[in-house]
């Protein structure tokens, strides 16, 4: 399955924590613009995977790879990597929404500033942009003054996704988006997945595996650290090849 | 205290047989009618309520009661001065002269003093303290915060007679013996060698001029003291401030593309803000209201401080020094109390400052405000 369409290439890799192999030898092609599932119970590895793409795992000191994950055929653990250009590249959306304490506005031009964007007409810009992007500037064009503390649960969430859109990146992790979520404000933030993977390409964490089941074109299957199954989504869930696979999405354990 | 204490009652008073029966009633339902035995478990249970709230309320009354009494007794003796004297000869007058015949209390001076010792102070502690606390809350690893924090929190609990003791017999001939000559002397001879218009000729005057220290005992020696006294102050609450950023903000601010000094100038300091203004209005208080320093470092003299090599009569200083030879009820004696007025009054002001930020900056952190 690894071709020439995958933007992400994890070969053999592991990841420790100290001692404790968190990642257990993985190899998993991630195909660009397409939504790619992480699915396993508590504990497997599927965040601290979903993680090290962009890096964020380096902030846990105790933390070390073996192996190999190539974005766009480069080397991210490589020591020439440049960390900050490549979370602007592998954006990341987390389990709670984490607006910043400060403006609508402000929230979105955060990354933009960072990189240098000082003019305001092009900040303006991107701004909107990144909202219109976000499905979100219907509802906020008029209070983009106001804090991004104040929005609902579900715009909040959409507010860190039109945060991560605004540096224009190639991929988005998303690490649990909905688990905070009520059903409604869930169903808005799947919908919004699927019209973003036509630009971006999604890579998704998450618990619920109907959520996996309904969104993603492919499904990875983790359990104690070790990638079980990978396949089509259709597959995965209709047809798994594991028994343990099969297991877990009959709601047998996990 | 209050807390402790109205703990130990409530476990005493409520935690007994007639909670736990009226509970076991509650389950099957609450009693409606006239069953006498219930009727009684539950006045009972309330008047307890009662007694504790009314215990509890009395004690935070007490506090506050002899806080006002004090406030209070202050501005009535402090109230003499400025009525017979008159309020703005007394604030504004440049003469402190108590004990002459006739006296004068122009206050002016001693104002002037605590000003500059406070202004020099801060100027050397609210960097140094804020850097602290970012150093050790955002910058030093595990092992070094683990010493540093404690260490700090000590240099806190240091007796400031101590430290003003330190002050007046190690820095102050320091600076006038070692330090003087060197600045004064043959820096100017060095400059002057240069034969580089201006800096051989006005910057060397000023050397000459300005940087002789006739006395180790003035504001800047007293300041630097002040300094080991605020820093611990304003570094401890700030870095408790830095700390209470939570984690999913610093997440966010890495996984846009921020670096560890992007993050810490643009996410953490902002969303800490208020704490951090806390910290250092708190450290300001602290200056300010600082005596056996003042006291003991400061010189003594009460005169506006030009420069700061000059000495100075801060404040709390005049107080001290001048309580115990001021005749009761006297005028000086009242003129004193007129100065703790005025003192309490800034500290006073600089707490309803720092209530007003962290109100402000809640609404901020609930999302009310920008």
């Amino acid at each position: 399955m690894v071709n020439d369409k995958s933007i992400f290439t994890i070969n053999d890799f592991s990841i420790y924590y100290g001692n404790f192999k968190a990642v257990n030898n993985i190899k998993l092609p991630i195909e660009a613009n397409k939504i790619t599932a992480i699915i396993g119970p508590s504990g497997c590895g599927k965040t601290t995977l979903l993680r090290s793409l962009n890096r964020m795992n380096d902030l846990i000191t105790t933390s070390r790879v073996e192996g190999q994950v190539l974005f766009q055929g480069v080397d991210i653990y490589h020591k020439d990597t440049d960390v900050i250009e490549l979370r602007r590249r592998v954006g990341m959306v987390f389990q709670k929404p984490n607006p910043f304490p400060s403006s609508v506005y402000e929230n979105v031009a955060y990354g933009p500033k960072l990189k240098g964007i000082k003019k305001k007409s092009q900040l303006d810009e991107i701004v909107e942009n990144a909202l219109v992007r976000a499905d979100l500037w219907k509802e906020v064009r008029d209070k983009l003054n106001e804090s991004g503390l104040s929005l609902s649960g579900g715009q909040m969430q959409r507010l860190c996704i039109a945060r991560s859109l605004a540096q224009e990146p190639e991929v988005i992790l998303f690490d649990e988006p909905t688990s905070a979520l009520d059903p409604i404000s869930t169903a808005n933030i799947e919908n919004l997945l699927q019209q973003l993977q036509k630009t971006v390409t999604i890579i998704i964490v998450t618990h619920n595996m109907q959520q996996a089941a309904r969104i993603s074109e492919y499904t990875a299957f983790m359990y104690l650290g070790e990638m079980i199954e990978f396949g089509e989504t259709d597959t995965i869930f209709v047809n798994p090849h594991n028994k343990l696979t099969e297991e877990y999405i009959t709601g047998r354990f996990g | 205290m209050n807390q402790v204490l109205s703990f130990w009652l409530v476990q005493n008073l409520s935690g007994n047989n007639t909670l736990t029966l009226l509970l076991k009633r509650t389950e099957e339902g609450f009693p409606t009618s006239g069953n006498d035995r219930e009727r009684v478990f539950t006045l009972k249970w309330q008047t307890k309520e009662k007694a504790v709230e009314f215990v509890v309320s009395s004690i935070g009354l007490v506090s506050v009661i002899v806080l006002l009494l004090i406030g209070f007794f202050l501005f009535k003796e402090a109230f003499q001065i400025f009525y017979k004297a008159g309020a703005l000869q007394v604030i504004f007058g440049s003469a402190w002269y108590p004990t002459y015949d006739p006296p004068s209390f122009g206050m002016w001076p001693l104002i002037m003093g605590t000003l500059a010792v406070t202004l020099i102070t801060a100027i050397m502690a609210i960097p140094l303290g804020l850097g602290t606390a970012v150093y050790i809350a955002e910058v030093a690893n595990h092992r070094v915060k683990e010493f540093l924090k404690p260490l700090i929190e000590m240099l806190a609990s240091f007796p400031s007679v101590v430290l003003a003791f330190f002050g007046m017999v190690v820095i102050a001939p320091i600076l006038s013996n070692w330090l003087s000559p060197i600045l004064s002397e043959k820096l100017p001879e060095l400059l002057k060698s240069t034969n580089i218009p201006f800096i051989s000729t006005t910057l060397a005057d000023f050397c000459y001029d300005k940087l002789f220290i006739a006395s180790g005992l003035n504001i800047s020696t007293a300041a630097l003291m002040l300094m080991v006294r605020a820093i611990p102050v304003i570094s401890s609450i700030a870095e408790d401030a830095l700390t209470a950023v939570p984690r999913t903000y610093r997440e966010a601010s890495y996984s846009l593309g921020a670096d560890k000094w992007e993050t810490i100038w643009k996410v953490v300091i902002p969303a800490s803000v208020s704490g951090l203004s806390v910290a250092v209005i708190l450290g300001i208080g602290t200056i300010i209201g600082e005596t056996m320093i003042v006291l003991m470092v400061a010189g003594g003299a009460a005169v506006v401080p030009h420069w700061i090599f000059d000495a100075a009569r801060p404040m709390p200083a005049a107080i001290a020094a001048e309580m115990a030879e001021a005749p009761y009820q006297s005028l000086h004696y009242h003129a004193l109390f007129g100065v703790g007025a005025i003192l309490f009054l800034i500290t006073f002001v600089l707490s309803l400052i720092s209530d007003f930020i962290s109100k402000k900056y809640r609404a901020v952190r609930i999302g009310e405000k920008v």
